[in-house]
């Protein structure tokens, strides 16, 4: 005899005990769902519903806004200031506002929007899981620590600080403080593991767990994290600086509370967001009804070769605006590429901010009157066993394909926000570096040259050379000399334009600078890069402009720089071109590679080389000025042969004056050339297009517009199909891979030699 | 009467009277508005290392700067009268051409009418703003 029991058998008591059973059992509070998948405002709380039914005075909320602005800016400065990390000397940081209910409400003027906007969710976490929970709670004083992607973040290499601030014993709002930290234990040194197979290899992952109590670090925690990662230095020093700069920016609010009252603060809080969702709802009524679409290519995972498609679509209907990254590669379950959906969803928000419409307020609501569709368990969208750190490879991408999409759309308009523009570079081209430095400490982390991406040509001039991440217009390259006093790491050539690399157009986008480093003093130090674009752009040109090029990385092992700048320093050239090219420098092993170099030691002389990177271009190449292609000649941007085969521009070789005639016979010549040999589309699509990717292609993702199935073809398998979001793919180890390759080759030559 | 017309992109405008995807450095009339522009255009199949050329040795590495052609298509959108490049597709060999522009023309048309004389160029805001500055 059965007894079952089912639901309706319950009474209302019963089920409420077993709910609440469910609740205090709660096996783990993993990351949740219905926090990380939901980038919209809360709803109004009660409090804040009363507070705006009874309406607020405009200019004092206008007063309590520029209050908490400065606020802001003042402990973003205390950060920058006192920071340790690279990253916060450059402005890799944020502090910002958060309502009570955890949505982010406003940030500093020159904060990283990205990094505060993640914060919403481990906030949301906090609220949801430790205020009730008896041995955790949320007090005056506390402080939570944060950096897992899992629970709300770009990757763990950035960590968090969060604190509550009360008001007469209620919760009123929250503050933060994150800084790119660098260094956080994973199996590579520098935060950002190119080698992670698992997420367990990607070192610290830390759910929102308090740190600070009665506005104390608490130092058995402080001492277990600093004993998880390779800078104990580091670790402490910037929780602390963290932690002193909400405790500012707490008391600035308090102090705002006591002028304005709270309502105002809370209001305002409120107010901002939903003023802000108003205005972007409004804006996109104002674009016309209709779809744009780009398709780009992430050429690399870090370990292989793959080409990873990641496509956008946006479309407009009406009051709704849709953003479709389906049809996107499957996520790479053993590579860090991964990006989680929140991460994701938090980047196409700043990328609005940033290229589309840089005159709303830095904060989430600028984001939640968008829709957004992605597969599950793809590149963009990972599970939560997915390894992250370097997440970037497709987060780059969520920058700089929204302003083409929306240029595309918004080209029409008879108002502009900001000029239409092509593709800012989008790779974290830099040296991350690890080791024992010459003050005897270990460390990792790495350079200030990501933030020198060259921006895309705009419609109406050209892009600015390596100005600033593709994330944030606000953060610098940082000094060089700072890092070398406390590194045994030595710049060679420091940010210098790289020559010929260009984003062809009629506005050029801005170029990178190429580096070449070595190192000094330390026996135990090393490198690795987390690019790729080596085989297929980054950065796209728009409307008819060119993408820049791509970028390899280059090495000479087996090298003492320093001994031949004694001894043969004729063998030397401060260009990174030459010196592979020529060769000069006797006995050294010459290496040009993909951009993405898993971590290595350097020994003392041997130099390593890096492009960062240039802006797609914009518009036609024959449209450009010819006496800003003289420009680009006199300052040694292009070379004369480079000059005149793809801008068509004739001048004299020893001046650059322009021969104007000849120059519109030249231009008029190539239009001709290029009616003759296009070919109609109808026919050329007919004849070019193909049913799949070529055969050898590790090709991952949906092929044309039918983004329900997934081509999948992991290097060394058999290419085979899913349907979209059903599951990951994993890889073989590529130095498995090798060793089967030298195997077979060792049993053919056996074969041959009858062996 | 005075046409009604949208500029789309750089190169391209809508004429609404017409319903057609026209040049705007020829007025060439490239087909009907709510088709796929690229159709009215010629495609050039362009190897991308013309453009982007190698910069070092390619007999003594294979990663030289220049777009791998088994990784990279360059598609090159010409107007079939003025021969201005409209648009530059980057693809994989293969891949459909994305069909990148596609508006709904009865909308377009009523938001254009409202929206009254539309300059040539809209004027282009120059948002001041104060970048990170080297203050430690």
């Amino acid at each position: 005899m059965t007894n079952n029991i089912t639901k309706a058998d319950l009474s209302k008591e019963e089920q409420a005990l077993i709910d609440q059973f469910l609740v205090d059992n709660q096996l783990f509070y993993g990351p949740d769902p219905e926090i990380m998948r939901n980038h919209g405002l809360d709803p109004r709380s009660d409090t804040e519903e009363r507070i705006l039914s009874a309406g607020l005075d405009a200019q004092k909320v206008n007063m309590v806004r520029g209050r908490l602005t400065a606020a802001l800016d003042e402990t973003h400065t205390m950060v920058e200031q006192m920071g340790v990390a690279p990253g916060a000397k450059w402005g890799d940081l944020v502090t910002a506002i958060f309502t009570a209910n955890g949505d982010m409400a406003q940030t500093g003027t020159h904060g990283i929007v990205v990094f505060a906007s993640v914060c919403q969710y481990p906030v949301k976490f906090i609220r949801k899981y430790w205020v009730n929970e008896p041995t955790v709670g949320v007090r005056d004083g506390d402080a939570f620590i944060h950096n897992d992607s899992a629970y709300g973040n770009i990757h763990n290499t950035d960590q968090s600080l969060m604190m509550p601030v009360f008001w007469q014993g209620n919760l009123v709002c929250w503050v933060s403080s994150t800084i790119h930290e660098g260094e956080n234990g994973a199996i590579e040194p520098g935060g950002m593991p190119s080698i992670a197979e698992t997420k367990y290899d990607e070192g610290l992952k830390m759910c929102p767990f308090k740190i600070v109590e009665n506005f104390q670090l608490r130092r058995d925690i402080v001492t277990f994290l600093q004993n998880s990662v390779r800078d104990p230095k580091l670790q402490l020093a910037d929780m602390k600086v963290k932690l002193h700069s909400i405790i500012r920016l707490r008391e600035r609010v308090l102090s705002v509370i006591e002028e304005f009252g709270i309502d105002y603060l809370q209001g305002t809080l409120r107010k901002s967001l939903e003023d802000t969702e108003t205005e972007v709802r409004r804006r996109i009524e104002e674009i016309p009804n209709g779809i744009s679409r780009v398709n780009t290519f992430i050429d690399g995972n870090l370990r292989e070769d793959v080409l990873a498609k990641m496509p956008m679509e946006i479309r407009i209907e009406g009051s709704r605006m849709i953003w479709n990254l389906k049809g996107t590669s499957p996520e790479f379950t053993n590579r860090s590429i991964n990006v989680v959906m929140g991460s994701m969803k938090t980047c196409l928000l700043t990328s609005l901010i940033l290229y589309v419409w840089p005159d709303l307020p830095k904060n989430q609501a600028v984001f939640s009157a968008v829709e957004v569709e992605m597969d599950e368990n793809s590149l963009v969208n990972c599970s939560n066993e997915a390894p992250n750190a370097m997440s970037l490879l497709p987060i780059f991408r969520s920058f700089s394909m929204p302003p083409m999409t929306m240029g595309k759309l918004n080209y029409c308009m008879p108002k502009r926000y900001t000029a239409i523009n092509a593709n800012t570079y989008s790779q974290p081209a830099t040296l991350v570096y690890g080791g024992l430095t010459q003050h005897g400490e270990v460390t990792g982390n790495f350079c200030a040259d990501i933030n020198g991406n060259g921006t895309g040509g705009r419609e109406d001039k050209d892009g600015e050379h390596s100005l600033s991440p593709v994330f944030g217009y606000m953060a610098d390259t940082g000094e060089m000399e700072l890092a070398e006093e406390e590194l045994p790491y030595v710049r060679l050539v420091a940010q210098k334009l790289a020559k010929d690399r260009v984003g062809f157009g009629k506005y050029r986008g801005g170029m990178g600078y190429e580096q070449i480093a070595t190192v000094k003093n330390s026996t135990e130090f090393g490198f690795m890069t987390g690019q790729c674009g080596s085989k297929h752009p980054s950065a796209y040109g728009l409307f008819g402009g060119y993408a820049c090029p791509t970028y390899p990385m280059a090495r000479i092992k087996n090298i003492n720089i320093f001994e031949t700048f004694k001894n043969n320093p004729e063998q030397f050239d401060f260009d990174m071109i030459t010196l592979m090219n020529e060769r000069k420098i006797t006995g050294g092993d010459y290496y040009v590679q993909d951009a993405g170099m898993n971590f290595e030691l350097c020994n003392e002389g041997e130099i390593y080389m890096i492009c960062q990177g240039a802006g797609g271009g914009y518009g036609d190449v024959l449209d450009r000025d010819p006496s800003m292609v003289a420009k680009d000649l006199e300052e040694e941007l292009i070379s004369p042969n480079l000059a005149q085969e793809i801008y068509k521009v004739i001048f004299n070789p020893d001046n650059f004056v322009i021969d104007e005639d000849a120059t519109q016979q030249a231009r008029d010549e190539e239009r001709m050339a290029r009616i003759k040999r296009g070919i109609p589309y109808d026919e050329f699509v007919a004849s070019w297009v193909k049913p799949e990717p070529s055969e050898d292609l590790p090709y991952m993702g949906s092929w044309g517009n039918d983004h329900s199935t997934l081509v999948v073809s992991p290097p060394g398998e058999k290419r085979y199909r899913i349907p979209a979001g059903s599951s990951g793919v994993m890889f073989s180890n590529p130095k498995d891979r090798l060793i089967a390759e030298l195997q077979a080759e060792i049993n053919t030559l056996k074969k041959t030699q009858g062996c | 009467m005075k046409t009604l017309k949208a500029n789309i992109t750089e190169y391209l405008r809508i004429n609404l009277d017409t319903e057609q995807w026209e040049c705007r450095c020829c007025d060439k009339a490239l087909g009907s508005a709510r088709e796929n522009y690229k159709r009215g255009l010629l495609v050039y199949d362009r190897d991308p290392r013309e453009i982007h050329k190698p910069l070092v040795d390619t007999n003594l590495y294979s990663y030289t700067f220049s777009p791998d052609p088994a990784y990279t298509a360059l598609l090159e959108f010409y107007c079939p009268q003025c021969g201005t490049m409209v648009e530059t597709e980057y693809t994989v060999p293969g891949h459909p051409p994305v069909h990148d522009i596609e508006l709904d023309i009865d909308d377009l048309r009523r938001k254009v009418e409202s929206w009254g004389e539309i300059p040539e160029q809209p004027e282009i805001p120059d948002i001041p703003l104060e970048r990170h500055v080297h203050n430690h």
